[in-house]
């Protein structure tokens, strides 16, 4: 019997345009889904975990979430590190079981960040982001600091625009796979780069969606995983790297903290990424998931490019990288965006994963990144 | 005179907005490891000590990394799209964002020398960095 923490449920919510959805309705339903999952009861939760929300915006989130549940556990917090925090929620709440201080912990985010917000209020408040003095007053968008990423990449690495909307080619891919995905319609590298311009060299299918949503996990204590009814999956290592928030301070534009990340946790882990079946991977534009997959070893730097304008990243290919669509084609919506890697992963491990199922996949990698790359959390899984 | 922001001073940066209100570029610098810091703060990121001096940039500086953006964060900037947002690093040792003025998408590459110029914001006029292509 495993020693390690567990993942134990995991569930999420419809993704896209719900009308008449809520932020704090969305926590709940994914709440009990995970709970349920488990086979445990809210009552046998003794610890809570939350995000933020930008829709419906709480100082006291957790708390928030506790007294709508009406759930009173003996730990909670919030925690805001942007699309790192359901990585770095699942790291704290296995922290939380190894030391001993709950057996059960729910972790939990949503947002109705699209009918809440407007696509417009989304992407004024995701500008924020930028630093009020040095940044914002130049107009720089979450796009913008990214493109600024893409153009030095591909002036020090040879990545092309072509190679770019390969990433988002096959992550459509994924998603026409998954019956809950937002955008399921297949499209080609020429529908990218015929998309407008966002920030150049980023066009519209480079960037994420702007959805509503939400998703959680429970994560136990190892010892409590005979006792649960469905297969559970084991947390073998975590890490987190963390170099800037503001890109202006950001040390290079092409190595970024998700090498430390992913180090520590494949370290702590036993493992490589060589051992890894399948990778769900932060993929808020195209360029991010190239700069985390060179970073992090799973290919060698300009390598990735290539790879994934090669397949490297479809079913069937050497990394199966997003199978359930990604922040690109299956949904966006705040911290929960994270959330549906991790909730990805554990439906590939159960082998529940249906017609994107990755044939005996035994060992999965997770990965959140927040800001502009300045904070990364890296998980590795593994089949109990 | 746009309705563009101006930016929020704090006590951190309240000698960099007036030196730029004179029409200079400031800059921090470590008297303890000697690191050039932007933007600026109460202590040196690199080596954690509270001895930092203000000097006067040349305003001399190329192109890190630059994006031409077709979609504005808010209203105020809709009406300058295209626009173009770049990190440029600077002779003295540090790196800042600015948007390239006076030029246009075609002349951008990574390398390229520019200058700074201050342009004049909000209601009480701040003068925020900018920079143009050094011709």
């Amino acid at each position: 019997m495993t020693s390690n923490p567990v993942i134990s449920g995991a569930f999420d919510t419809a993704v896209g345009k719900l009308e008449g959805s809520s932020c704090l309705g969305l926590h709940a339903q994914a709440a009990l889904g995970a709970v349920t999952d488990a086979g445990l009861e809210l009552a046998d939760v003794d610890g809570l975990l939350c995000a933020y929300s930008m829709a419906e915006s709480y100082p006291m989130l957790s708390s928030v979430v506790a007294e709508y549940l009406g759930l009173k556990p003996g730990f909670e917090a919030a925690v805001s590190v942007g699309g790192a925090t359901a990585a770095v929620l699942v790291m704290q709440a296995a922290a939380l079981v190894r030391a001993g201080t709950c057996r059960h912990v729910l972790v939990v985010t949503g947002d109705n960040r699209l009918t809440g917000m407007s696509r417009d209020g989304a992407v004024a408040a995701l500008a924020g982001f930028g630093h009020p003095q040095f940044e914002q007053i130049y107009g720089m968008t979450i796009p913008a600091a990214y493109a600024l990423v893409a153009r030095r990449f591909m002036h020090e690495r040879g990545l092309t625009c072509e190679q770019l909307a390969a990433v988002a080619v096959t992550t459509r891919k994924h998603a026409s796979r998954h019956p809950n995905a937002q955008m399921r319609e297949l499209i080609t590298i020429e529908d990218v780069l015929a998309s407008r311009p966002i920030a150049e060299p980023l066009r519209l299918l480079d960037c994420c969606l702007i959805s509503d949503g939400a998703a959680a996990v429970v994560v136990s204590a190892g010892e409590t995983a005979r006792d649960l009814p469905n297969p559970t999956v084991e947390i073998l290592g975590c890490g987190q790297g963390h170099t800037h928030e503001h890109i202006v301070v950001a040390p290079s534009l092409t190595e970024f903290g998700c090498h430390a990340s992913a180090a520590q946790a494949f370290g702590a882990a036993g493992l490589s990424p060589r051992d890894v079946d399948v990778a769900e991977i932060y993929d808020s534009f195209t360029i991010t998931l190239i700069v985390e997959l060179e970073s992090m070893g799973f290919f060698e730097p300009g390598e990735a490019g290539a790879a994934a304008a090669a397949g490297a990243l479809d079913l069937g290919g050497r990394l199966p990288c997003n199978t359930h669509g990604g922040l690109l084609s299956y949904g966006h919506s705040g911290a929960a965006g994270g959330m549906f890697h991790a909730v990805e992963a554990v439906r590939q491990l159960r082998g529940t994963a249906d017609d994107r199922q990755v044939e005996n996949a035994r060992t999965a990698f997770v990965h959140g990144d927040g800001g502009v790359l300045s904070a990364h959390c890296s998980i590795v899984l593994g089949r109990s | 005179m746009n309705d563009k922001p101006s930016p929020r001073i704090t006590s951190d940066t309240a000698s960099f907005w007036a030196r730029c209100n004179e029409g200079v570029l400031s800059f921090q610098r470590c008297t303890g490891c000697g690191q050039a810091q932007f933007y600026p703060g109460t202590i040196c990121r690199s080596c954690q000590c509270d001895t930092l001096e203000w000097e006067d940039a040349a305003g001399h500086g190329e192109l890190h990394s630059f994006t031409i953006v077709h979609r504005a964060p808010t209203p105020a900037f809709r009406g300058d799209v295209p626009y173009i947002v770049a990190l440029v690093d600077m002779a003295e040792g540090f790196r800042m964002m600015a948007n390239v003025v006076e030029a246009g998408p075609d002349e951008m590459r990574i390398g390229l020398p520019v200058r700074v110029v201050f342009e004049q914001r909000g209601a009480d006029g701040q003068q925020i960095p900018q920079v143009t292509p050094r011709r």
